[in-house]
């Protein structure tokens, strides 16, 4: 044991002169700027940060690594996705060791609401990708938003629900996983849809760590709603659908409506012929026909990945970067490229979007879309939208 | 009412023996070789990754792959044994613990590498999907595979451990690795085919798993907290208390959440301390 600790202090000892040695060397370079990177790229959210992680590869493949006269540099963290004091220590790091400009990332919401305080002391840009409750842009004046909000792709869902008469969708049960956004989606769902007449049974909120959704589908098929309104993180989507048919609560008449997350097109293969027909309201589908989302997903294909909901937030988040230090001239101050990345107005791949100055958060098109299979992949076909969304924060 | 309560009791017990089959290798590792393997979950997931792959790259129907998982990880759990497992077989069981996980953490990051992080598909033949309508109840299929199956291998365990000459080695082995030596028995072969009937069972489980539980990479964590429940309720060691551990977190777990969903997510863990407080080394356990 003690040998080992010596060794292994001896190797901190060479590691840290080699740093120090090379400290100088970086600084005296072209001045990179560099955009710390921190994604769950282990664990059980790891396929959160692969997602976003290829966007952003894509990205500077496609639009070049440098921009407005001055190199992008990305170093990428892994923060395992499940602790948050992880998370924020390695956003200090970042900041305080490597001098990056912008921070960005961060799979869930817990995880950005721990770092917040860490773009504020150090006025640096947070460019949230992924994580979705409503509430983060407040934690701190420097947080950007490219991805999504619970309430804002599930307000829209609501609203149809409540619109299409033809239908019949008049009683619904909630089913919702037990964590921040789930408690977003369901509440908005609630508020929206009884507002609209219409009647909300029961909610169920499922653990986060569930094995088994028999209990609950069960519960569901018995009081025999018209819908049921499901949010589960991507990834529990495949054994909730799966259990959904399998349990035949299609048969039993029983119309699901979710989120996008329940029908993730990164696991569309696997879901398959169980979720055919099923609706989902989300800002993204790899499905979107626009000449732009083609040629993203064709570079996303390159790297092994169907491009999803949550790589469209990365390569937003990148773009949202590029575009500011145009508008500084390359100019990396904190301030000044928050600045110049509020109102900034796009053609993302997911459709036109705006990063609302006010609240840091995407105006967005919200689609309406059906699962089904298209030349051979099941996808989600987009059929009706909400254009200019904007997020309507928890009810 | 009383429909919804059989009902639900079958999905307990369906549940349960889920619970069982992936938790009774851990059982045997852990009350058979007092070895504390918390890389048990790592060997369940590499049964259901044997699975995927023989299904999807190779085309072998699903019934077929189980076999094949079940001896692929027992063959792992040979080849780990006698090159690591074996070391810390005196050694305390911090240390045991401090090594499997670190096993388990090294397995996670390998099955992120060569399958990706995603879910894994899983199609199960015609016959195994939907539901039956039997005595006014409709009963899932897959599940009530599931019940046989727990059913044939629990009379299989049963019988090896009760009733065989290799059980009796076992049993011998355990109690006085010194004496059963000294009577000629090859106690390190004992051990190392205990350890791989304890693997191979595992890797059984998570195949059969897939479907329920799902399967990316970090399963061995997500559910290791399950086995660990089953082995500790029901008494290390003790088939018949493993079982009765799995159908009863089985049962309670699918009512509470059924009948009571705004609590029916701690009903399995009050049950636990209550259990343990009466009978501290598990239903079936060997006393402390």
């Amino acid at each position: 044991m003690r040998n080992i600790r010596l060794r292994s202090s001896g190797l901190w000892a060479v590691l840290a002169t080699l740093a120090t040695l090379m400290v100088p060397a970086t600084v005296v370079a072209a001045e990179p700027v560099k955009i710390g990177l921190i994604l769950p790229m282990s664990g059980p959210f790891a396929s959160t940060g692969k997602e976003i992680e290829s966007a952003v590869r894509v990205y500077q493949k496609t639009h070049g690594d440098s921009v407005a006269g001055r190199k992008v540099e990305i170093i990428l963290r892994d923060d395992g996705g499940t602790q948050p004091d992880v998370t924020k220590r390695l956003a200090q790091e970042l900041v305080t060791k490597d001098h990056v400009q912008v921070i960005a990332g961060f799979g869930l919401t817990p995880l950005a609401m721990a770092s917040a305080p860490i773009a504020t002391q150090a006025k640096v840009p947070m460019v949230v990708m992924a994580a979705a409750t409503s509430i983060i842009p407040t934690k701190s004046p420097y947080i950007v938003r490219t991805g999504f909000t619970l309430p804002q792709v599930t307000a829209p869902l609501a609203d149809w629900a409540v619109a299409h008469k033809e239908l019949k969708i008049r009683s619904v049960i909630t089913m919702v996983t037990d964590y921040g956004p789930g408690i977003d989606a369901e509440k908005t769902f609630v508020s929206r849809f009884t507002a609209g007449g219409g009647k909300v049974v029961e909610s169920l909120r499922a653990p986060l760590q569930n094995p088994d959704f028999a209990p609950f589908l069960q519960r569901i098929k018995d009081a025999k709603p018209d819908a049921v309104f499901i949010f589960v993180p991507s990834g529990v989507g495949t054994a909730v659908m799966k259990q959904f048919a399998e349990r035949g609560l299609d048969k039993a008449g029983i119309r699901l409506i979710a989120t996008g997350d329940l029908t993730d097109d990164n696991e569309m293969e696997n879901i398959g012929a169980a979720a055919q027909g099923v609706v989902t309201s989300f800002h993204y589908s790899a499905a979107h026909d626009s000449p732009e989302n083609k040629a993203y997903v064709a570079e996303m294909a390159k790297l092994g990945v169907r491009a999803n909901f949550h790589s469209v937030g990365g390569y937003d988040g990148m773009h949202v970067i590029y575009e500011a230090l145009k508008k500084t001239g390359g100019d990396s101050n904190g301030d000044k490229l928050l600045a110049a990345m509020k109102g900034l107005s796009w053609l993302s791949v997911r459709g036109p979007v705006t990063l609302d100055a006010e609240t840091r958060d995407m105006i967005q098109t919200v689609y309406i879309r059906r699962v089904a299979n298209v030349k051979g992949v099941w996808s989600n076909v987009e059929f009706d939208k909400v254009e200019k969304f904007k997020d309507p924060g928890v009810q | 009412m009383i429909g919804n309560f059989l009902g639900v009791l079958f999905d307990g017990i369906a549940y349960g023996s889920l619970l069982f089959l992936i938790g009774i290798g851990l059982s045997v590792t852990m009350g058979l070789m007092n070895f504390v393997n918390l890389a048990h979950g790592a060997f369940a997931a590499m049964g259901g990754y044997v699975c995927v792959t023989a299904m999807n790259q190779l085309g072998v129907p699903f019934l077929a792959t189980l076999p094949v998982a079940f001896i692929a990880t027992a063959l792992m759990g040979v080849v780990l044994e006698r090159t690591l497992y074996q070391r810390l077989y005196k050694a305390t069981p911090l240390d045991q613990v401090l090594f499997s996980i670190g096993l388990t953490f090294m397995a996670v990051a390998g099955m992120t590498y060569v399958w990706g992080p995603t879910q894994q598909p899983v199609r199960l033949p015609e016959f195994l999907t939907g539901q039956v309508h039997l005595l006014g109840l409709d009963l899932g299929v897959y599940r009530l595979f599931l019940i046989v199956i727990v059913v044939f291998v629990t009379a299989a365990l049963v019988y090896l451990v009760d009733r065989t000459r290799f059980g009796a080695q076992v049993r011998a082995s355990v109690d006085n690795q010194q004496a059963s030596a000294g009577l000629g028995i090859n106690v390190n072969r004992v051990f190392a085919l205990t350890f791989a009937l304890g693997s191979g069972l595992a890797g059984l489980g998570g195949g059969l798993g897939i479907d329920v539980l799902g399967l990316d990479p970090s399963f061995p964590f997500k559910y290791m907290v399950y086995f660990l429940l089953v082995v500790a309720v029901g008494g290390a060691g003790s088939i018949k208390g493993t079982l009765v551990a799995a159908l009863v977190l089985g049962i309670f777990d699918v009512a509470g959440k059924y009948y009571a969903p705004q609590i029916g997510a701690f009903v399995i863990y009050a049950l636990m301390v209550v259990l343990l407080v009466l009978f501290p080394a598990g239903l079936y356990g060997k006393k402390a």
